[in-house]
């Protein structure tokens, strides 16, 4: 029995080591979290005040506000929404409803948009300007801008709304085809509704991928800090904005922070949104034990 | 109704043969006029001298990717044990969310915070500041995410079985762990630093802040870099000829990288369910 005493201490010993190890990094990567939040706030919240929301920069950024600013990344996140979510959501319909998982068809869609979930966002920055702003013409400009991240919404957008549809229970689909229904209005009157919550949070999560992205619209949407006055007009983004702020103009670190204050609320907003979407249709989902 | 659903998705299908169309055909002249092996053995990268050297940022890229993952990885898995094992059920919900909430923060906005707050500390530390490490150090933060939750999602998909088995057998808490959460779940935790791999070597932004941007073979963590993604954001501006060419090249790069990494990690998920 003595023997098996010391081994067994040296388990405990492990045990409480690796909890302890454990703990410090769990505690160490929300100490980073904090820091950086509360970095964010304190540089930004005293230059922030409505008319920095609504004025146009002055002095390269340095002074005045980002309503322009504000305006363009409106308008390229509805140009990106209006050509991904049709496309986005028809896909995941068709994969999640119509084609097996291991058809030919099925497979390549789904392989090539996971491929396309991995380019890196400066990749698409290069696609986009010589695709849409050259060969198209559209030149630099919010149009093309907004389509370039199009492409790059794609993928979530597919893949939560398809994940959306697959957890719809199977009785659903049963019982609309012994009431005669045509898949069309199975699809659009009982699925899509029941897959709702789980397509608003893919639209969330877009939105937040969309609003953060900067090297993709570094050559496609362009600097101009300039009121848009069409799509075809190039217009800066918010996080735009902040990179050129940081690293073009000496000086403008109060207004850089303060935009960066202004990103980081609505994004944080966006994805807690989106989390308590996901949350509310998991519980759902889970039948309790 | 079908045929409508098949043109979306024959779309979104080909977008990706479209994008590498894209970056082959912009990068036809460079490769028609320079050799491959130029862009390995010239004497440095100097586009206005038609010099076009890749390696160094090539090594800035493995270098600041590689570095991140030696931080990233430990973390990520031992923030994945902790919600999995260690914390309570309401500790592990938040730190969840907190995880997802550091997963959504822009890479401008990283960057931003790199430049204004590690660097100067970095600086006192050893200048200029802007360096290798402070890349390592803000990648880290930016991939943690990703190792975390592909790490937990896997420690989830081990069967309740094993555990319970192991705790019959009385194996200490970090004894299952070990012997056998782990080893269930390592080709899921594999693939995740896959993918984060790929994420850290596309990076443009934060690092394109924080490194210093210096075209040169870093010798230490306090030197400035530059990568590959940084460079080509740095000089399409006002990038003409076989210079943008060459961009596209290290685009075409990146993206082929990135696919690779991609299948690799694709093939462990399968082998995962089959």
């Amino acid at each position: 029995m003595a023997e098996t005493v010391p081994v067994k201490s040296a388990g405990i010993h492990r045990d409480r080591f690796a909890q302890l190890t454990i703990y410090i990094a769990a505690f160490m990567v929300c100490a980073a979290f904090v820091w950086i939040l509360s970095d964010i706030v304190r540089g930004g919240v005293a230059h922030l005040s409505w008319s920095f929301l609504v004025d146009a920069p002055r002095d390269a950024g340095r002074a005045g506000g980002i309503g322009p600013i504000l305006v363009s990344t409106v308008l390229v996140l509805l140009v990106a929404l209006t050509a991904a979510l049709p496309l986005g959501w028809m896909t995941a319909a068709l994969l999640a409803e119509y084609v097996s998982a291991d058809s030919t068809f099925g497979s390549a869609v789904r392989y090539s948009l996971q491929v396309l979930a991995g380019v890196p966002s400066i990749v698409f920055g290069l696609f986009g300007n010589a695709f849409f702003s050259i060969y198209l013409g559209m030149g630099f400009s919010i149009l093309s801008g907004g389509l370039t991240l199009a492409c790059m919404l794609l993928p979530i957008l597919v893949s939560t709304g398809e994940a959306g549809l697959r957890a719809v229970p199977d009785a659903y689909r049963l019982s609309a085809a012994a009431l005669g229904m045509s898949r069309k209005t199975t699809l659009f009157h009982l699925l899509l509704p029941a897959a709702a919550p789980s397509l608003a949070a893919g639209l969330l999560l877009g939105i937040g991928r969309a609003v953060a992205e900067t090297a993709a619209l570094l050559f496609t949407s362009g600097y101009v800090d300039r009121m848009p006055g069409s799509l075809l007009d190039s217009g800066r983004t918010l996080a735009i904005h902040i990179f050129d702020l940081s690293m073009n103009v000496s000086g403008g670190d109060a207004s850089a922070h303060a935009s960066a204050l202004v990103l980081i609320t609505a994004l944080l907003l966006i994805n807690i949104a989106a989390m308590r979407l996901t949350a509310g249709w998991q519980r759902r989902k889970i039948v309790p034990e | 109704m079908l045929w409508l659903l098949c043109g979306a998705a024959g779309i979104a299908a080909a977008l990706v043969l479209l994008i590498l169309l894209f970056l082959s055909a912009e990068s036809w002249p460079a490769l028609r006029h320079i050799s491959i092996g130029r862009f390995l053995n010239d004497p440095s990268w100097n586009p206005g001298e038609s010099m076009y050297k890749l390696t160094p940022m090539l090594s800035g890229t493995l270098y600041a990717a590689g570095g991140a993952l030696l931080l990233a990885i430990p973390l990520g898995i031992a923030s994945a044990l902790f919600i999995a094992y260690y914390a309570s059920p309401r500790g592990a919900g938040i730190y969840r969310h907190l995880i997802e909430l550091l997963a959504g923060i822009p890479s401008v906005v990283y960057g931003f915070w790199g430049l204004t707050t590690l660097v100067p500390l970095i600086n006192q530390l050893h200048p200029p500041g802007a360096s290798l490490l402070a890349g390592i150090l803000v990648l880290t933060l930016m991939i943690l995410p990703t190792i975390a939750l592909t790490a937990h999602a896997s420690l989830l998909s081990v069967p309740p079985d094993y555990l319970r088995g192991a705790a019959a057998l009385g194996i200490s808490r970090w004894g299952m762990i070990r012997g056998v959460a782990l080893p269930a779940a390592k080709t899921g935790i594999a693939a995740g630093i896959i993918l984060a791999a790929g994420r850290a070597i596309g990076e443009t932004m934060a690092v394109l802040m924080v490194t210093g941007n210096v075209v040169q073979h870093a010798a230490s963590l306090f030197d400035p870099i530059r990568t590959l993604a940084a460079n080509i954001a740095l000089e399409m501006p006002y990038a003409m000829g076989d210079h943008r060419a060459a961009l596209f090249v290290s685009g075409l790069t990146l993206m082929l990288l990135v696919m690779m990494l991609w299948s690799v990690a694709a093939q462990l998920g399968r082998n995962r369910d089959g």
